[in-house]
């Protein structure tokens, strides 16, 4: 088996496993208390997580470009109470303006 | 539903980058189209191509991937309740489960909207299988995929889905410890790490509600 095709199943299958494991294990019933009041925040604390990693991430280390200009502009328009629609399109415009200036 | 079709429109042009960058990586074309079918996590393709791209190992590329969609665990768990039925049902469905469509359905306070989960779960799918599809057969037309400045739209969309959950003080504490924790770990781990140990933050639930 090809070194390509060996990588696409294995993550594959791995990743399956990782999107099964709530529903499979612990599907159709209420989380215990205590599991439920941490799970409760992961919402907030993951999306803050791929915030930051997304906007100034790289391999193993710190990016500053024109994602953070992206970023800034959805800001923005998040500020402003535009629909998610326009903030998704303010971002990927002042990320591909920038990267054009730049 | 007008949110999740914006957001379905930017996962297309993102799949259809992917399925450029991978066929220029030499992955051809139906590797990239199964991986897109089961994998279903564009961060972690993207790591597998850029490594194999760069004559990396299998072993790099597949922890490197592994590691970036190790956060999928406490996001199942986080909707494992809305699952019901037989295993397989339940195993089925769960496939559905992405970034985009998990933020979407999330209602705050812990708590998910399932059609949402699914719906846009399963709209993100075709959008995401049909952009690769595109991408591996006619992906040159499409230009450079970096000059539509898509990674800078999917922090803004996630910043986005995150505003409204931070009216509860403990929720903004919480992000706020996450994202503390992510920006620190980046120069030192791996991609991915960071946002699994971000997590850690969630512990905050277990202090007495004031």
């Amino acid at each position: 088996m090809s070194t390509v095709w060996l990588v696409v199943l294995v993550v594959g299958v791995a990743t399956v496993a990782l999107k099964a494991t709530g529903p499979v294990l612990f599907g159709g019933r209420e989380l215990p208390e205590p599991v439920a009041s941490v799970v409760a925040l992961l919402a907030p604390v993951l999306l803050a997580a791929l915030v930051v990693t997304q906007t100034v991430g790289g391999d193993n280390e710190l990016v500053l470009d024109a994602r953070l200009a992206g970023v800034g502009a959805g800001a923005a328009a998040i500020a402003a109470r535009a629909p998610l629609p326009a903030v998704v399109v303010a971002a990927a415009a002042a990320t591909a303006l920038f990267r054009l200036v730049a | 539903m007008r949110a999740a079709l914006a957001v379905a429109a930017t996962v297309w042009f993102f799949g259809a980058s992917f399925g450029l960058v991978a066929r220029t990586a030499g992955m051809g074309v139906s590797a990239p189209l199964v991986m897109s079918a089961t994998t279903f996590a564009g961060s972690a393709q993207f790591a597998v191509t850029s490594i194999l791209g760069a004559s990396g190992g299998a072993v790099a590329a597949i922890a490197a991937a592994v590691l970036l969609n190790a956060r999928y665990a406490p996001i199942s768990i986080s909707v494992a309740p809305y699952f019901r039925g037989r295993r397989l049902r339940r195993l089925t469905e769960s496939q559905l489960i992405v970034d985009e469509s998990w933020a979407l359905a999330s209602r705050g306070d812990g708590r998910f909207d399932r059609r949402i989960l699914l719906g846009a779960g399963l709209l993100l799918y075709a959008s995401w299988l049909s952009g690769t599809a595109v991408g591996v057969l006619a992906g040159d037309a499409l230009g450079d995929p970096k000059s539509l400045g898509l990674d800078g739209a999917f922090p803004a969309l996630f910043l986005a889905l995150l505003a409204p959950q931070l009216r509860a003080p403990r929720a903004l504490a919480a992000a706020l410890l996450g994202s503390a924790i992510a920006f620190a770990l980046i120069p030192f781990t791996p991609p991915g790490t960071p946002i699994v140990a971000a997590s850690a933050a969630c512990l905050l639930g277990l202090r007495a509600r004031p």
